[in-house]
């Protein structure tokens, strides 16, 4: 079992300097380490900070203290340390994100919106398009949609565009903010069967689950990110 | 095969004298670009963001510092390394700057040839390059017309003609036709209306993308940063106060002035 | 009889000598212009001083002049410029282009092949061939010394792009020994091919702009053109009325108000050569009619050789 993203020590403060320096701690002295086939699940209060730990895995927050390392090509990366053009290349091949809400170039359509992933990681334009549009069917997005930008779609069907867009090329991490909260039943069970896939192919997933019943069914563990609260 | 450096940056200041006293336009400004990056260099009226660009396309002379490019050897794809900018001959850079770069001004006005057709425009690079053949040189302007969205049957129009978003169209393709491997833009969408504005980021994403581009584009607008750009640098009074990937930068901006820009932008 | 008011060819030695100096430097690097330092002569620009300059630099008194003025030798400008030189130096002069040594000529190139004993200066208003398209001199003389010449290919795409081909009919840029764009003067494009590996020294003088340029003897000289348009020169479907030349470059002069025309070989010791030989032309002006009938042709100059 190999362990595929790691956080040594991990804290995260918001210094807001418009405030006149007013610090915001969120978290302190994270410890993880989520093997291969784990889906790890961030509890923990609304404010609590889960979804900023979920972005510093990304690499979109920078760890104010700490380390966050993914196992990339065999080799560990440290998001801290790297160079941009290394996290992009994480990004691309090893670690998913699927975010909350979703913020997606406009303009383009939802097919390829959803196939860009693929595109990136050199597969043909076709190929993409085709298993894009697999993805969308898997997900009950009807096929009138495909064409269109996604900025008019509704909550749920906007997240369900993430889905797809974040899962599609198989990331060996995958990280999900939220992945079913504006879906009905069907398309959660959808989602559940998707990520109970992407365990079995050996990926690591950490996610944040508001329904209970989703939690249950995709998480091996959970991490309460609540008790990590006071700053050292 | 490891990629190899193409522009570097190197401590890189411009100062201008002002009343006995040197200002500093620009300072201490370092970064390396692989092919294929773009950097947005973002801030507000002066902060020396357009004296950089000037001074990495070598159109301004480095007081401090230096920029190194990697030359092509005249042989093929062979890489002559990182070359001093400043070490080339006038000839070189004028070469280099019909080639391998590219620099949209934020002008079209500037940056084409107002008095000769749309279609002369884009072949001109070809032609100072040795291009004889008039029948292929309107072939390449049709083809590269229509890459970048232009009504080809205005090849033949002046581009006085054209609208402002249709110019910029034009300047692009006239950049492009040597297949460069560095593009400089010099807040390549400011000035033209909204609309027209979405629709060219649409047309740079994409060609940046496909002929992968090494870019450097000078923006005060995050949103143009956001979209084009993999890494920023964001600029105050000549020097760089934070630089890294834009999504950071962006959503989780640590300096104090780039925390003042983010939060002041407006969304409809 | 020289007139001894003043010196030999009008110039002073000293000055004499710094456009001589100046020629060195321009036979040296073909189609480069040098910048002289033009005098005040005794007519105005536009009439010829640079190419009296040169002249006046070089005449010696074993030397037989002919001047001519968009071929003729006998308009205003010829006469005045002869009678100049033959007032200021007493040298012989001549209107046949054979006996002569140094020929000065605006605007046109003698149709007899000329010799390696023989100089020709040219008369010329605008030295700098992209003068048109780029004003800055700081920026052409960039251009030149950088071999940037797109500029004026830019301009031969644009009048094909326009114009369906490059409509220039005088003053047609050549590549001079493959190195310097060069403005011939504006002499016009049907005489271009006479500068290529002409055995006569060939000197052009602006005395307005104050620059002067060589074409040295046996050099390759290049109009400028497109592999798919290549360079043409003009050819007339008429010959001389008069003296039936087909293969001189023709004047076409309106001689009455029906708008019919006189077709009279522009080269007038040429012209004037042929009748003395026994050449007769039909004597007779074209009807308007006839003369729009019958399209000029165009023929490049290879298929000129082959004929």
């Amino acid at each position: 079992m190999t362990a595929l993203i790691e956080t040594i020590a991990l804290s995260k403060t918001f210094t807001l300097h418009g405030r006149g320096g007013l610090q915001l701690p969120v978290f302190s002295g994270i410890d993880l380490s989520v093997q291969a086939g784990e889906c790890l699940a961030l509890t923990g209060h609304s404010g609590s900070g889960k979804s900023s730990l979920l972005r510093c895995l990304y690499g979109n927050y920078g760890a104010s203290s700490g380390d966050v390392r993914i196992r990339h090509l065999g080799d560990w990366v440290s998001l801290s340390s790297a160079a941009p053009r290394e996290v992009f290349d994480v990004r691309r091949r090893t670690l998913g994100y699927v975010s909350q809400f979703l913020r997606v170039i406009p303009r383009v359509s939802t097919l390829d919106i959803v196939a860009d992933p693929l595109r990136r990681l050199g597969v043909s334009a076709e190929e993409a398009r085709a298993q894009a549009a697999q993805w969308l069917k898997r997900l009950n997005l009807h096929e009138h949609l495909w064409h269109l930008p996604p900025a008019t779609f509704s909550g749920g069907e906007q997240q369900r565009v993430n889905i797809a867009h974040g899962m599609i090329t198989a990331p060996p991490v995958l990280l999900l903010d939220e992945p079913t909260a504006s879906l009905d039943a069907d398309n959660r069970r959808v989602v559940v069967d998707l990520i109970h896939a992407a365990r079995a192919q050996g990926s690591a997933v950490v996610g944040i689950f508001h329904d209970d019943e989703v939690r249950e069914a995709v998480a091996t563990r959970c991490f309460d990110v609540e008790q990590h609260r006071q700053p050292i | 095969m490891k990629p190899s450096v193409l522009l570097s940056a190197r401590q890189v200041g411009k100062a201008f004298v002002h009343q006995g006293q040197p200002r500093w336009a620009c300072r201490d400004v370092s970064f390396d670009l692989y092919p294929g990056e773009v950097l947005a260099v973002v801030g507000e009226s002066g902060s020396g963001k357009s004296t950089l660009l000037r001074l990495l396309a070598a159109r301004l002379a480095c007081d401090e510092g230096s920029v190194h490019y990697d030359v092509r050897a005249e042989s093929e794809n062979e890489s002559a390394g990182l070359v001093d900018l400043a070490e080339l001959s006038e000839a070189r850079l004028r070469w280099l700057a019909r080639t391998d770069w590219g620099f949209v001004e934020q002008h079209a006005r500037d940056g084409l040839r107002m008095n000769v057709s749309g279609g002369a425009n884009v072949g001109e690079r070809l032609m100072a390059l040795g291009a004889r053949h008039y029948g292929n040189l309107r072939s390449e302007a049709v083809s590269w017309m229509q890459r970048v969205e232009l009504d080809t049957g205005r090849i033949d129009d002046l581009p006085a003609t054209y609208s402002g978003g249709m110019q910029q169209r034009l300047q692009i393709a006239r950049n492009l036709v040597t297949h460069p491997r560095l593009v400089f833009m010099d807040e390549p969408t400011t000035g033209l209306d909204v609309s027209v504005q979405a629709r060219l980021l649409d047309l740079l994403r994409e060609l940046v993308d496909e002929l992968q581009l090494a870019a450097v584009v000078v923006t005060h607008d995050l949103a143009v940063a956001r979209l084009l750009a993999q890494r920023m640098l964001v600029m105050k009074d000549g020097c760089v106060v934070e630089q890294g990937l834009t999504d950071r930068v962006l959503d989780d901006p640590q300096h104090p002035y780039t925390q003042l820009l983010v939060s002041s932008v407006l969304t409809p | 009889m020289m007139d001894q008011h003043y010196n030999f060819a009008f110039l002073d030695e000293r000055t004499k000598k710094r456009i001589r100096r100046a020629l060195l430097k321009a036979v040296a690097v073909p189609g480069y212009q040098v910048p002289f330092g033009s005098r005040e002569m005794p007519f105005a620009y536009g009439w010829g001083t640079g190419g009296v300059q040169i002249t006046a630099s070089i005449i010696g008194l074993s030397d037989v002049l002919k001047v001519i003025d968009q071929g003729a030798d006998d308009t205003t400008n010829a006469v005045n410029i002869r009678r100049f030189f033959a007032r200021t130096t007493g040298v012989t002069t001549t209107e046949k282009t054979r006996e002569a040594t140094l020929i000065q000529t605006r605007h046109r190139i003698p149709e007899v092949p000329l010799t390696a004993a023989q100089i020709l200066v040219y008369q010329v208003p605008m030295p700098e061939p992209m003068s048109r398209l780029e004003p800055s001199r700081r920026e052409t003389i960039k251009m030149h010394a950088l071999s940037e010449y797109g500029l004026m290919h830019v301009r031969l795409y644009e009048d094909i792009a326009q114009l369906g081909a490059i409509s220039r009919a005088y003053d047609y840029p050549v590549m001079v020994n493959e190195r310097y764009l060069m403005s011939p003067s504006p002499i016009p494009k049907f005489d271009n091919p006479k500068m290529h590996m002409n055995p006569a020294l060939q000197l052009f003088g602006a005395g307005r702009e104050k620059r002067l340029y060589a074409i040295p003897p046996y050099t390759a000289v290049r109009s400028l053109d497109f592999e798919d348009h290549p360079f043409e020169v003009q050819r007339w479907d008429h010959a001389c009325a008069l003296c039936g030349a087909t293969e001189s470059y023709l004047d076409e002069m309106i001689v009455d108000d029906a708008g019919s025309r006189l077709f009279v070989c522009s080269d007038s010791d040429y012209c004037e050569e042929r009748r003395d030989t026994g050449h007769v032309g039909t004597q007779q002006a074209v009807t308007l009619h006839d003369a729009l009938a019958t399209p000029a042709d165009v023929i490049t100059p290879s298929q000129q050789e082959a004929a």
